[in-house]
């Protein structure tokens, strides 16, 4: 089995709300990230899937599959977008770095061909990222 | 049951060691540590890498809350190791400040946070090596 890692960029805005809760509950749990207004951050998108090589082609995945499925599914959605207002899943759910690797995942997993989706891995910045393998959906 | 995400959060230190082990004649810590053994010292520039695992909480979208994970660094790495000389730490009286062994007493000091599991400990010395944890055992997945 071979380990596949392909990174992808996007642009976006967000904030953390809980509807829940008062606003001093939210102000209090989320600090800064809960101005409503929003703020923004460069993520930086690693799909990695797990497969064998195509004896005829020598690939896991075609790679440029593999960049087109991330664009459509998820760069495309995603980049220069409020993730609170404007990507659907985002609208019940905190958009946390963890909850974006789980959001990316089930975009992803059963849309890759001769390979199985391994880890998703995204970069909110360089000094904090989150990874999902899928554990518990 | 909710999702489990693995978090990491990287944390920069400077601090200056010497490796040298008292046992060892002059010579032989020469030939160990070669210029790691300057008796004056020489520092670097550390990056800690740590990673937790847990579940994600649905009101939160958080495996922890990073204010309380940056409060916990801040307090038991940041403001012990930064701008510190290693081998004048408790921690390393008995044993060489090796980055292996930065690793294990990182592990030792992040197993302590309540709120996730600890999963991985990295440190890098250098831009060039870096020395990764996994607690007692072998991790059941061994990646980047």
């Amino acid at each position: 089995m071979i380990l596949l890692t392909r990174k992808a960029d996007f642009s976006a805005a967000h904030f953390y709300w809980n509807n829940a809760w008062s606003e001093e509950e939210n102000a209090r749990v989320f600090g800064k990230c809960a101005n409503r207004q929003g703020h923004g951050h460069n993520y930086t998108l690693e799909v990695t899937v797990a497969g064998e090589i195509d004896p005829v082609s020598g690939f896991v995945v075609d790679l440029k599959q593999l960049k087109d499925i991330m664009e459509r599914e998820v760069v495309s959605v995603y980049d220069h977008r409020h993730l609170n207002h404007e990507v659907p899943e985002f609208k019940a759910m905190v958009p946390t770095t963890e909850n974006i690797a789980i959001a990316i995942w089930q975009r992803l997993a059963d849309k890759i061909p001769n390979a199985k989706l391994h880890r998703v891995r995204v970069y909110e910045m360089p000094t904090l990222f989150a990874d999902f393998y899928g554990e518990g959906v | 049951m909710s999702a489990i995400a693995h978090l990491s959060r990287r944390y920069s230190f400077a601090a200056s060691h010497r490796l040298h082990v008292d046992a060892l004649s002059p010579e032989q810590n020469r030939a160990t540590f070669g210029k790691c053994n300057n008796p004056f010292g020489h520092g670097h520039n550390y990056t800690a890498q740590v990673t937790f695992s847990g579940h994600v909480d649905s009101s939160t979208g958080m495996v922890t809350n990073l204010a309380d994970l940056d409060a916990f660094s801040q307090r038991e790495l940041l403001d012990v190791f930064d701008h510190a000389n290693l081998n004048t730490l408790e921690c390393f009286r008995d044993l060489t400040p090796t980055t292996e062994n930065l690793c294990v007493e990182l592990w030792r000091i992040f197993a302590e946070y309540p709120n996730a599991k600890l999963e991985r400990i990295r440190v890098e010395e250098t831009g060039n090596n870096s020395f990764d944890y996994f607690g007692e055992g072998t991790p059941a997945v061994y990646e980047e």
